[in-house]
């Protein structure tokens, strides 16, 4: 039973590999073999779009007729990936002028669309398609004890609110429920990180980030989950930057919740990627041996 | 505080400003506009911007091209579409960013230092060529671009924590059939 191919996007070769060596286990263990899609290209995120309106449908548009060559649906972790993969496909099979325009140049080069393929996140399949009840019978290691707090960001919630709230989605926390673990109540969790304005202007990076950590921090989190590659790294490098312009000390682990999920389903930590957290992990595990003892 | 007007003249605006943004995908609905205030109200970065979303509605309703496609309200977007999913008429306000954003650029009127935009054009060129981004050599051309060593300076302790945790790709990335997407994006040229 597996219908889906695995789009990685550019971040999950890189600053993200975490998040791929959390999600491609995760989903073996709940009988999904993932296959990475062939010779894939990048989907442009923001960039593109800010550039090349035709651009953007054409190599998203080869993406999607990839999948369609392997007669598979895409699942695609990365947000930005995910929405724009979502954005071209509506976009090509809106009938248009336009998009019949695109179409028959990505024809021209041996690839045709016919538009049969969904695009989905491993969010949505997990809590629609497997549902939190087998998600339950995995977990060997309870999390007991550790609370998390869920964000979510912007891109996967919005503007495509196919699984959940735009502005209050709960999947996540569902999930992070189903592990054993804790999901505080955190209002901030669509509130945007800055995307990729974060890194370059500092000042608003900066703020954006501290509200985010700010909020968990009050909320008692010992971690941040989160299913967006330049979140997580947004959350993470501006640390630093807020603990200077705001005389604050802040170390708050953040991780994607497939790792999560992967530490709970007994797989082996040392191959979920915990290592490359830039920021100390130390007292979360230390919460989780105790949290465990507790429950003992 | 010297208190001064600004006036603009009916003769400098542009008729056909409004008409040219509808004719972006996702943008035609911007004349049901009410000026309600929502967008702004839900956007994080409005009290950086020079001109709020829902001014910005307004000029180009009213023909103020110049200065909305030199303002850097477009690029302090960071597309979290908020503004768009509660927008009482609709209105798809982040794609209409988006397209004030090819705009400007295709007019080559964008801030020429700010680094949101040359990473935008950066990254597409990068993309382009190879398929794929590669965020090491995307932030070496963007500080280059944007004759900021200091910048470039600054983020090389970063660089090598995310070096050390396995974060950082020193190659260039790339798909195989490059020749495919070259032939495809060069076929497509032309659209803003």
């Amino acid at each position: 039973m597996n219908n889906y191919i695995y789009y990685p996007g550019c971040s999950a070769k890189t600053n993200a590999k975490h998040y791929e060596e959390s999600i491609l286990p995760v989903f073996k263990e709940l009988g999904f073999d993932l296959e990475e899609m062939e010779d894939w290209n990048c989907c442009g995120a923001t960039a593109t779009m800010s550039v090349d309106e035709k651009k953007v449908a054409a190599i998203n548009g080869r993406i999607l007729s990839l999948a369609e060559t392997a007669k598979k649906d895409i699942l695609a972790p990365c947000a930005a990936c995910y929405l724009s993969l979502k954005k071209a496909n509506s976009f090509l099979t809106g009938g248009t002028d336009q998009a019949a325009e695109i179409l028959a140049r990505l024809k021209d080069i041996g690839l045709e669309y016919k538009g049969t393929i969904e695009v989905k996140h491993p969010l949505e399949v997990l809590i629609n398609e497997i549902g939190l009840e087998k998600i339950k019978e995995k977990v060997q290691r309870k999390l007991s004890g550790l609370k998390v707090a869920c964000y979510y960001g912007c891109q996967v919630v919005r503007p495509f609110t196919n699984f959940d709230d735009p502005d209050y989605p709960e999947s996540m926390d569902k999930l992070i429920q189903a592990l054993g673990a804790e999901p505080v109540e955190y209002a901030a969790k669509t509130r945007c990180c800055g995307g990729a304005l974060a890194a370059n202007l500092e000042e608003v990076g900066s703020k954006l980030n501290y509200i985010l950590i700010k909020e968990a921090v009050k909320k008692g989190a010992d971690v941040i989950t989160t299913l967006c590659p330049l979140c997580l790294f947004n959350l993470e490098i501006m640390q630093s930057k807020i603990a200077k312009k705001y005389q604050v000390n802040i170390k708050m682990p953040i991780l994607f919740f497939s790792q999560l999920m992967g530490l709970a389903f007994g797989l082996p930590k040392e191959d979920l990627g915990f290592s490359r957290s830039l920021i100390p992990l130390k007292a979360m595990w230390k919460k989780l041996e105790n949290g465990g003892a507790n429950e003992q | 505080m010297e208190i001064q007007e600004k006036v603009i003249f009916e003769e400098e605006l542009d008729v056909n400003f409004l008409n040219d943004i509808k004719k972006a995908s996702l943008c035609e609905e911007i004349d049901r506009c009410i000026q309600c205030g929502t967008c702004t109200s839900s956007c994080p970065n409005a009290e950086y911007m020079d001109y709020s979303p829902r001014k910005i509605i307004a000029m180009i309703k009213g023909g103020f091209k110049d200065q909305v496609l030199k303002s850097f309200t477009p690029w302090l977007c960071s597309s979290c579409y908020n503004c768009q999913v509660r927008c009482p008429s609709k209105i798809k306000i982040t794609d209409i960013m988006y397209a004030l954003k090819r705009k400007a650029i295709a007019e080559n009127v964008y801030p020429v230092r700010f680094p949101i935009a040359v990473m935008d054009k950066e990254m597409d060129k990068i993309l382009t060529t190879s398929g794929r981004s590669s965020e090491l050599w995307l932030m070496l051309n963007l500080f280059l671009k944007t004759l900021n060593p200091l910048g470039l300076l600054k983020m090389a302790p970063l660089g090598l924590n995310l070096l050390k945790t396995g974060r950082l790709s020193l190659k260039k990335e790339s798909i195989k059939n490059k020749k495919q997407l070259r032939k495809l994006l060069k076929s497509v040229k032309g659209g803003t």
